[in-house]
C-alpha cells in the first residue's frame, strides 16, 4: 500500500517550555501543564503513518491534543518539534521544512480541511459558490464558466441544492453549511482530507447523511482522511485504524475494532465503557 | 504673498527620500513602497501624495500640467497649480498635455498618448486593492508577496453572479508585470488600458496612506478578469445604437462626462479631458477654415476656368 503521510514525534508546546516539560506531564501525572514552567503540552511525540484511501481516527476527550495535531499538519499552527513527510504523485514533501508560500500552496492544492465550526472553513460574506470558487481561483483556474460548472458539480456531489449556490452560507442550515464546507475542501481533488469534529452539533439524521457522504468520497476517490472526533460512533463507522490521545500523548493505537472491543489502557476502557 | 523661499516647499532631505522611494517603486513595478509622507499645507486626502512626488521631481525650466478629473480648472487642480507656482519659481505651468514634462492628475489619465519624456503623477486615496478583502496590513503584505489575489477574483466572481458583469467602475485592480496587483487610483476603466506598455512613467502617490508605487514605462499592466469574461471599458453607445459624441467638439473617441442640461434636464455628453476637447475644437475649426478656403479656391478656379 502507498504511504501518504508519515508523522514522527510531533510535539506542540504553548508557552516557553523547559527541559522537564515532557517528563512531568502525561497520563502518569494526570496533567498536560508542566509544573516547572507552566507551559501547556498540547501534543507530544505523536507518530503515525497514513496510507492511501485509509481513514485514520484520532479520538480523545476535549483538550487531549487531537485537533492540535491536525492543525499542525494543515499548517494552521507551527509545531514545536517533530517532522511529517507527505508523499504525493511520486514526490516527497517534508511538511515543516517548507516555506510559508509552499505550505499554503500544498494546503490549498493537495489538502482539504473541514472544521467543526463552518465559520472557520467558510467565508460567510460570500456565496456558497464563491467559497468554492476561492479555492479554485487559488489554484490558477481562471475561467468563469469552468468555475461555475465545477462548483455546481461539487455542490451536487455533496447534496446541496444547486439552485442555492449563489446564496450566502448564513442562510443555510448547519448540516448544509457542513456540506458546503466539504464541497469546498474537495474542490481541488485533494489527496488528504482532515475532518475535525465534522458531525458534532448536528442532529442524528444529518450526521448519518454526512458520514455516508464521507465514506462515499473515500471509496470513490480513494482520498486518505484523518478524522478527529470524540464520538465513538463516528470512529466505529469511519476509521479503519484509531489513535487514542490523552494529555497530548497517544496512549493507544491500532485497528478500530480491536480498540473498541478490547481496549488495553484503563482510560480507553473507561471511554469505551461509558459510550457503548 | 511671500511664502517659504525653499524651492519646492519640501526640504532637500524630504525630496531625496521621496526620489529614492520612487526609484525603488520603479525597480519593483507595482509594489507599494512606504515612505514618510510629510505634512503639507493642505488636508491629507486632497492629493498630498501626488503633490509631494511632483514637488520632489520638478526642476527649474520644466513645465507642469495639473488636472482634476480631466479638467485644468477644477478646484483641486487650480489650488495645487497655484501652490506649485508659488513654491517652485522657474517652473512653467500649462494646460496643454503635449507641452507638459510632468502631469499631476486626479482620477484621469489624459486622452492624448503620453510620450517617453513625460511623467504622469497620479493622486491615490487608497493604495491597496486588497483592503476590501483583508483588513490586516500584515496579512495583505503576505498576500501581495505570494501574489495571492484569489480573494479579489472571488469579488469579481460574485459580481458576475449577481449582475452578469464586473461592476467596478473605477479603481480597477490591475496586475503589473505579472506580479503585484495595484489600485490604479480612481481612474475610470477607460484609462486602465493606457497603463499597459505606457511610454511614460506613471508614479502613484498616496499621502495619507504613505505609499508610493509605479508603473514603469513599457510594463505589462493587466486588469484582473476571467478568461471568458474579459475586462471591458465604458460603453458610450447611445439609444440609437451610435456612439455618443461630445456635444462641444463632436469627438467620438474620448471618455465622456454626462451632464443634465439646465433648461430641460436633457442628458448631454462632453469630453472629460478639457484640453483634448479644446484641441479637437481647434482642429475642427482649422479644418472647416481649410474647407472654406479650398472651397473658395475651387470657386475661383471654376470662375477663372
Amino acid at each position: 500500500m502507498d504511504k501518504v503521510l508519515e508523522v514522527r514525534n510531533l510535539s506542540k508546546i504553548y508557552g516557553k517550555g523547559c527541559s522537564s516539560c515532557f517528563e512531568l506531564t502525561g497520563s502518569e501525572f494526570n496533567t498536560n501543564i508542566c509544573p516547572q514552567c507552566g507551559s501547556i503540552i498540547a501534543a507530544h511525540d505523536v507518530s503515525f503513518d497514513l496510507y492511501k484511501g485509509e481513514i485514520l481516527g484520532i479520538m480523545g476527550e476535549s483538550g487531549s491534543g487531537k485537533s492540535t495535531a491536525v492543525k499542525c499538519l494543515y499548517f494552521d499552527q507551527a509545531p514545536s518539534s517533530g517532522n511529517a513527510i507527505f508523499f504525493d504523485e511520486g514526490k516527497k514533501y517534508d511538511l515543516f521544512e517548507l516555506n510559508a508560500a509552499q505550505q499554503r500552496g500544498l494546503a490549498n492544492q493537495r489538502f482539504g480541511m473541514v472544521y467543526q465550526n463552518p465559520h472557520l472553513g467558510l467565508n460567510f460574506d460570500i456565496s456558497a459558490g464563491g467559497n468554492i470558487a476561492e479555492r479554485l481561483l487559488m489554484s490558477e483556474v481562471k475561467n468563469y464558466s469552468d468555475i461555475r460548472s465545477r462548483a455546481r458539480k461539487l455542490l451536487m456531489r455533496t447534496e446541496v441544492q444547486t439552485e442555492r449556490m449563489d446564496e450566502l452560507p448564513k442562510n443555510f442550515s448547519g448540516g448544509m453549511q457542513q456540506r458546503v464546507q466539504i464541497a469546498k475542501a474537495l474542490a481541488t481533488n485533494p489527496s488528504l482530507l482532515f475532518l475535525d469534529e465534522v458531525t458534532t452539533g448536528l442532529d442524528l439524521s444529518v450526521q448519518a447523511a454526512i458520514l455516508d457522504l464521507i465514506l462515499e468520497i473515500q471509496q470513490q476517490q480513494k482520498t486518505s482522511m484523518i478524522v478527529v472526533t470524540h464520538d465513538l460512533g463516528v470512529i466505529r463507522l469511519l476509521a479503519g485504524r484509531t489513535l487514542v490521545m490523552k494529555y497530548g500523548r497517544v496512549i493507544e493505537s491500532g485497528l478500530t475494532d480491536q480498540i473498541l472491543e478490547d481496549p488495553q489502557q484503563a482510560y480507553t476502557q473507561r471511554l469505551v465503557a461509558s459510550a457503548l | 504673498m511671500s511664502v517659504s523661499t525653499h524651492f519646492g516647499f519640501l526640504d532637500e532631505y524630504a525630496k531625496k527620500e521621496i526620489r529614492r522611494t520612487a526609484l525603488k517603486a520603479v525597480a519593483i513595478p507595482g509594489y507599494q513602497v512606504p515612505y514618510s509622507s510629510r505634512e503639507m499645507p493642505m488636508g491629507r486626502g486632497f492629493g498630498t501624495g501626488g503633490l509631494q512626488l511632483t514637488l520632489s521631481l520638478l526642476g527649474k525650466g520644466e513645465t507642469l500640467k495639473v488636472i482634476d478629473q480631466g479638467s485644468d480648472d477644477s478646484v483641486n487642480a487650480v489650488n495645487l497649480r497655484s501652490f506649485i507656482e508659488m513654491t517652485c519659481p522657474g517652473v512653467d505651468t500649462t494646460t496643454r498635455t503635449d507641452e507638459a514634462d510632468v502631469i499631476q492628475s486626479r482620477h484621469r489619465i489624459p486622452e492624448k498618448d503620453l510620450r517617453e519624456d513625460q511623467l504622469l503623477v497620479l493622486q491615490v486615496p487608497y493604495p491597496d486593492p486588497l483592503i476590501i478583502v483583508e483588513a490586516s496590513e500584515n496579512k495583505r503584505k503576505v498576500l501581495h508577496g505570494e501574489a495571492d489575489y484569489s480573494r479579489l477574483l472571488v469579488k469579481l466572481y460574485e459580481d458576475i453572479v449577481k449582475f452578469d458583469e464586473i461592476t467596478i467602475s473605477h479603481r480597477y485592480p490591475t496586475r503589473i508585470n505579472d506580479h503585484y496587483v495595484i489600485d490604479p487610483s480612481p481612474i475610470p476603466r477607460w484609462d486602465v488600458p493606457k497603463l499597459h506598455q505606457s511610454p511614460a512613467l506613471v508614479l502613484l502617490g498616496a499621502g495619507r496612506e504613505k505609499k508610493i508605487y509605479a508603473v514603469p514605462p513599457y510594463t505589462k499592466a493587466e486588469p484582473l478578469a476571467f478568461e471568458d469574461v474579459p475586462f471591458r471599458v465604458e460603453d458610450f453607445t447611445g439609444k440609437n445604437g451610435k456612439r455618443r459624441s461630445c456635444q462641444r467638439c463632436g469627438c467620438t473617441t474620448s471618455f465622456l462626462d454626462e451632464f443634465s442640461e439646465s433648461k430641460y434636464g436633457k442628458k448631454i455628453y462632453q469630453c472629460s479631458d478639457t484640453d483634448w476637447c479644446n484641441e479637437q475644437m481647434t482642429k475642427v475649426s482649422v479644418l472647416s477654415d481649410m474647407e472654406n478656403i479650398s472651397g473658395n479656391i475651387e470657386a475661383v478656379e471654376v470662375i477663372s476656368g
